[in-house]
């Protein structure tokens, strides 16, 4: 990596949000379980419920103020590293942001405490309400972040402004109901019912095979199996969503993802397996399977992919009509007030503005787009390939595990049904090894989403490498080992912590195993 | 959407200067006192037990309280995205060290007691009591730097260059706002350690409280007598269109000895400002200690609001100048997001803010009441 601004801005900005959501999926999802168990034994009356509510809710508190303590640092670190970007895009992005605060995480802080402190203060309704509100905040959150990162991906609804030299909303409903987004946020959020539902089923399957508290780790593996394949499978639905959605908004990322260099005639096949190479701009090894990739993204027989090669040659047009659009607004822009708009200068830029983006890859190699050359132009058109074997890696395997969890949730669900959780010890030892998976998955997850974005911080609109604030070198080494060490000390504290609550187990905290029933329903003698 | 010319460019912009300024004072008065209480946390529990109650006070509210601080990055990002860009970027290292506090508290308070052990929980005592200390310190070192005003630039394409250091924030007047924030917001932890103990810890919060409401008042006017004779305001000196786009280049500006003592001339009414920042602490020395807990702890708040909007108006329409560039200086007449954004910003503010404050009055009402002994030492449900 070389060590300019850019890169260690940008391996800053993934070093923390990949920290981050390593705390966010299990938010999000052990928010719902609990709520689920709470609800059940409101309803029920049954002590084993509270149990369970109360012990799993202890192991969400540990997760929970990670993600709080990470979660401020994303927000600060827009304006901290990419103060071009806070500017060129603030119009839009902030307003997502600010009523993420105001809708979702007012609810689910403000509430937490309740969980905690509230059991003696309240009556039973009342706290379910409180944990409900803390799960249904989270989600929330989620909501207005991805209708956020939705926006990168897919800028609709607004319009680039000459006089203020940034892109202003123009339709906010556009924003709000944003395909991209959409999927996204179910996607995103079923990602984490998925790792709530293989934490709790793995620790569950722990406890069964040590012999302790079998009735409830048996009745959580219910909730969690259930749960989880319901999850699972909406996570493969809304990904697949995803990509038909990309082949539409983010042809590149598409085409990177697949390592598909040329163009096929449709329905494109899909590769299996193989190693691209970037440089070579080929996949050697390939293992193809027909049609299946055209399906996927296209939905249809007779649809082409575009290929990397082709969709390098359509951003080198892109990138000459940039030019003529900054030509353009140069012009516009020198207009002194109250003279008139040199129609020609306005008429190249409302032709060309879209593209105007394109011209400021160029600023990578030349301070002014309109004096590149041609071979900076085909150097600029090759920065819009993002790096392939990244993304081809990184999604084969969030893939893989995706459909593996499928087969482990519905295998459970059925051992479940059949009432023989604790017959299969083999199989409670792989939920055991299977619960870091679904964090390797979401961080993959993110690592397709958000490399295959580039060289674009906003798609199309604004290239990274343009959006980073005005810092030095040694500052933001500092700040990058300053997180390193406070956040490593803390994963280890929070490991310690988690294990520890694990192991000391529900009975511990909460007096003897609860009885099945509650004491008044227990049949006279 | 035509909506949005419902209310007219101008008006929207003083309207989102007042919410930048509400949403700072609610910061200031929720969050306030639970930073207030970790600087207090060392000094009011003498053991374990003691400071498991000052802990547990704050234990149940801190995380929504804090989020006064989310909405506030949130609602500059989208209001005022120049300010946002300038200032965290501008001030960096400052900003990190802020980061760094504020991940040092959540996990203080939640893992603190997790651990029977004594080096561990002093480990984090002292981790909580920098938590409070350092964001109330920056905060207001933030604040006296941009009354003197930092060195920024903005070019033709309103990209943002800063040539400032790290410790060029730490000049004397910064420095000096800095202990008025410290001092208000321990003055403000103890009034909410007065309402919620009893017994030792609470009289060594009174006694804490009063020392800090006296420093809040010395250190409140000598920041004005200093703001008087050593730190210049700024004016607008070219025509300005209040409708104008978002674009600070488009005017002139010139700093100026006592400029920002000049609003308080033209609109006396607005000197209630210093007038509560001076009232509160003064209330708060009068009736800490007294049976009026709720209404010492108001005087802290109104306190928080005498201060910060001293500030606003002092500087109005200015909301960072620059001393590089002063006219690339950022007002509220051209630093604003669009009319739009702010119409739309609006509307999902007068909608949500209500609800917010009537679920946390209720969360509150929840809670009310003492935390002694028996609560930390008895049950499973404290930290």
């Amino acid at each position: 990596m070389e060590l300019d601004i850019v890169s260690l801005s940008r391996f800053q900005f993934a070093l923390t949000a990949l920290y981050h959501f390593l705390f966010v999926p299990l938010t999000l999802g052990l928010s719902v379980l609990v709520a689920i168990m709470e609800t059940v034994y409101v309803m029920t009356g049954r002590p084993i419920w509270r149990q369970m509510t109360q012990f799993w809710g202890t192991l969400f508190g540990i997760n929970f103020v990670m993600g709080v303590a990470t979660g401020i640092v994303m927000e600060f670190q827009f304006g901290m590293n990419w103060s071009y970007y806070s500017h060129y895009v603030g119009d839009i992005f902030g307003a997502p942001l600010a009523a993420e605060g105001l809708m979702a995480f007012f609810l689910e802080a403000t509430f937490v405490g309740l969980f905690f402190f509230g059991w003696d203060r309240m009556s039973k309704v009342g706290h379910l309400a409180a944990t409900w509100a803390v799960a249904l905040g989270s989600n929330f959150s989620a909501l207005w972040i991805l209708i956020a990162n939705g926006w990168m991906q897919n800028p609709v609804g607004s319009v680039f402004n000459v006089q203020t030299m940034r892109m202003e909303i123009d339709n906010f409903a556009d924003v709000l109901f944003n395909p991209v987004a959409q999927a996204k946020f179910v996607h995103t959020v079923s990602a984490g019912y998925v790792t709530a539902s293989l934490f709790v089923l793995g620790v569950s399957a722990w406890y069964l095979l040590k012999g302790r508290v079998p009735e409830l780790a048996k009745r959580s593996m219910t909730v969690a199996a259930s749960f989880g394949l319901a999850a699972s499978l909406s996570v493969v639905v809304l990904g697949d969503e995803s990509g038909y959605l990309a082949n539409e908004h983010q042809k590149m990322k598409l085409a990177a993802m697949e390592a598909m260099w040329e163009t096929e005639p449709a329905p494109a096949g899909f590769t299996l397996f193989g190693f691209p190479d970037q440089q070579a701009r080929e996949t050697h090894f390939a293992i193809r399977i027909p049609v299946v990739m055209g399906l996927i993204a296209t939905r249809s027989l007779n649809t082409e992919i575009p290929g990397i090669n082709d969709l390098v040659r359509s951003a080198e047009g892109h990138i000459r009509n940039g030019i003529v659009a900054y030509d353009a607004l140069q012009k516009i822009r020198a207009v002194k007030p109250g003279e008139p708009v040199p129609p020609e200068a306005q008429a190249a830029f409302e032709q060309n503005g879209r593209q105007l983006g394109y011209a400021l890859l160029l600023r990578r190699y030349v301070d002014d787009p309109r004096l590149a050359t041609d071979e900076q132009i085909a150097r600029a058109a090759w920065d819009t390939v993002p790096h392939v074997p990244t993304l081809f890696w990184s999604f084969r395997v969030m893939v893989g595990l995706g459909f593996f969890f499928i087969l482990l949730t519905a295998t459970f669900f059925l051992l479940s049904a059949t009432r023989q959780l604790d017959r299969r010890r083999w199989l409670l030892r792989v939920a055991v090894a299977a619960i870091p998976l679904p964090w390797i998955a979401a961080e993959l997850g993110w690592v397709v989403a958000e490399t295959g974005r580039q060289p674009w911080s906003i798609e199309g609109i604004l290239p990274t490498a343009v959006a980073v604030s005005d810092l030095g070198i040694t500052t933001l080494l500092i700040t990058i080992c300053g997180f390193s060490v406070i956040y490593t000390v803390l994963f280890i504290i929070e490991m310690k912590l988690m294990l520890r609550a694990i192991s000391k187990g529900p009975e511990a905290d909460h007096g003897a195993p609860a009885p099945l029933v509650p004491a008044n329903l227990v049949a006279a003698e | 959407m035509i909506l949005h010319e419902l209310i007219d460019y101008p008006t929207l912009r003083v309207i989102w200067w007042v919410l930048l300024g509400v949403i700072l004072i609610g910061f200031a008065a929720m969050d306030g006192f639970d930073l207030g209480t970790g600087i207090l946390l060392p000094f009011v529990g003498r053991d374990d037990v003691e400071r498991r109650i000052v802990i547990n006070t704050v234990g149940p509210v801190w995380e929504g309280n804090q989020v006064w601080l989310i909405l506030g990055g949130g609602a500059i990002f989208a209001s005022w995205p120049q300010l946002y860009a300038v200032s965290f970027s501008g001030f960096y290292l400052a900003m990190f060290a802020i980061l760094f506090a504020l991940i040092l508290r959540p996990v203080g308070f939640k893992y603190r007691s997790k651990l029977d052990d004594t080096r561990w929980r002093s480990a984090w005592d002292w981790a909580l009591f920098i938590g409070g200390f350092l964001p109330s310190l920056i905060f207001g070192v933030a604040v006296g730097n941009t009354l003197a005003g930092v060195p920024f630039r903005i070019d033709d394409d309103l990209r943002i260059f800063y040539d400032g250091t790290f410790f060029g924030l730490l000049n004397p007047f910064a420095l000096l706002c800095g202990l008025v924030s410290v001092a208000m917001l321990t003055m403000h932890g103890a009034t909410w350690l007065a309402l919620k103990t009893e017994g030792e810890v609470r009289a060594r919060a009174v006694s804490y409280g009063k020392r800090a409401a006296l420093a809040t008042i010395a250190l409140f006017a000598l920041g004005g007598v200093a703001l008087w004779l050593f730190v210049d305001g700024y004016v607008i000196t070219s025509v300005i269109n209040p409708a104008g786009p978002s674009n600070p280049l488009l005017k002139t500006v010139e700093r100026e000895a006592q400029a920002w003592f000049a609003n308080y001339g033209a609109y006396p009414w607005t000197l209630i400002a210093p007038a509560l920042g001076f009232l509160g602490p003064l209330v708060v020395w009068a009736l800490i200690g007294s049976k009026r807990e709720i209404v010492t702890l108001a005087a802290g708040m109104v306190s928080a609001f005498g201060v910060i909007a001293t500030v606003g108006v002092s500087m109005f329409p200015f909301i960072l100048p620059s001393t590089e560039q002063p006219g690339a200086s950022l007002t509220v007449w051209d630093a604003s997001s669009s009319h739009q954004t702010l119409f739309i910003m609006l509307c999902i503010s007068l909608l949500f803010l209500p609800i917010v404050l009537a679920y946390t009055a209720w969360v509150y009402s929840i809670l009310r009441g003492k935390v002694g002994r028996e609560e930390v030492e008895g049950g499973g449900h404290a930290y």
